[in-house]
């Protein structure tokens, strides 16, 4: 006779893996008081071009490093290594995200001092859907949308929103073009996360940026209150 | 479309436990998240894949799917969520960000076989 199939209890996160890499990470992080920003967005959307203008913006009064992920090409790493800042290439191959086992990789290989850095930053996989799920162990997740891609954005993916703490809004210089309407946009991006700071900018005329940046060297500052930045 | 990376980890953790146990496990059971960032059609697609070659093939994965709720900082009470598209409460519409629960992607039960000792 067949015995009868019995159950027994697991409770297990599937990406515990994930999280317990990410978690040590981030106490590593704030032990050597960086500050670290991950950056989200579809393809094409003006991430490379934004962490360009960032490093360059920053990299006068803050000591600052990149590690930026990419499917195949390096393309990106030279780009944003136009900065002067220190930059590593992920490839992932055909993975569509970044996992903190990467950046855990990419930190040992390339033996950056973290104490001597203000902020780092986390260039993700051009992709809305799976980096969601993934925690790289990063103090702040800015997505991206471009006024380009239409307002509607956020409603198609309300999850990666969800997950993010700051919205910017890219190629502001386009705006007009496209006629993106801000307004409904920002009413989108409050819908699916009430609350959120959105940020409009332009990498390219460097419009807006200099709000957000101050927006960052606070929160740096809230991440060491007790030490002179 | 990371589900069948997603799927590899659930067969690898289902296989541990039941290593660990001793035991032939016959199906998974998981919880997902509305906000889990995993689709619950494509992960059923690569759990088949992902068991082959593994002990847990010919297994299945049961899917408990499982609603946003959020707090409501007016009511001060758990709504559930209409809508993903629009986080606000169902009672009295004041937007509200705080995710109660929504996010799960977790092995919650094996259902499992008891392997019979060798016949002597």
């Amino acid at each position: 006779m067949r015995p009868e199939p019995r159950l027994i209890e697991v409770r297990k996160n599937v990406l515990k893996q994930n999280d317990v890499v990410a978690r040590a990470l981030r106490d590593r992080f704030h032990a050597a008081g960086v500050f670290v920003v991950s950056l989200v967005s579809s393809p094409g959307s003006g991430k490379t071009a934004f962490l360009e203008k960032t490093l360059t913006l920053l990299r006068p009064n803050h000591r600052v490093a990149a590690l930026v992920g990419d499917l195949a090409t390096e393309n990106d790493a030279l780009r944003l290594a136009r900065s002067q800042a220190p930059v590593k290439q992920i490839t992932t191959g055909t993975l569509c995200h970044l996992e903190a086992a990467m950046v855990q990789k990419a930190l040992e290989e390339e033996q950056w001092d973290l104490n001597q850095l203000d902020f780092l930053f986390i260039e993700n996989v051009g992709n809305l859907v799976c980096p969601s799920s993934y925690d790289l162990g990063e103090d702040l997740r800015l997505v991206l949308i471009s006024v380009t891609e239409g307002e509607d954005k956020p409603l198609k993916y309300p999850t990666i929103f969800n997950s993010a703490d700051v919205s910017i809004v890219t190629k502001l210089d386009l705006a007009a073009a496209v006629e993106f309407s801000w307004q409904t946009a920002y009413n989108n991006i409050q819908a699916v996360r009430p609350g959120m700071p959105v940020f409009k900018v332009s990498a390219k005329t460097g419009d807006g940026m200099e709000k957000y940046l101050e927006f960052l060297a606070t929160r740096l500052s809230e991440l060491r209150p007790a030490s002179v930045v | 479309m990371h589900e069948l990376s997603i799927a590899m980890s659930i067969v690898e953790l289902a296989e541990e436990e039941a290593e660990r146990r001793g035991v032939q496990v016959e199906a998974v059971h998981l919880k997902l998240g509305a906000l889990s960032g995993v689709v619950k059609a494509a992960l059923l697609s690569c759990y088949e894949m992902a068991c082959e070659g593994t002990p847990l093939e010919g297994s299945r994965l049961l899917i408990d799917e499982v609603p946003v709720v959020i707090f409501c900082p007016s009511c001060r009470a758990q709504r559930p969520l209409n809508s993903v598209q629009l986080f606000c409460c169902s009672e009295c519409g004041t937007p509200a960000s705080a995710v109660v629960q929504g996010k799960e992607l977790e092995v919650v039960a094996l259902e499992i076989k008891e392997c019979a000792p060798n016949p002597v």
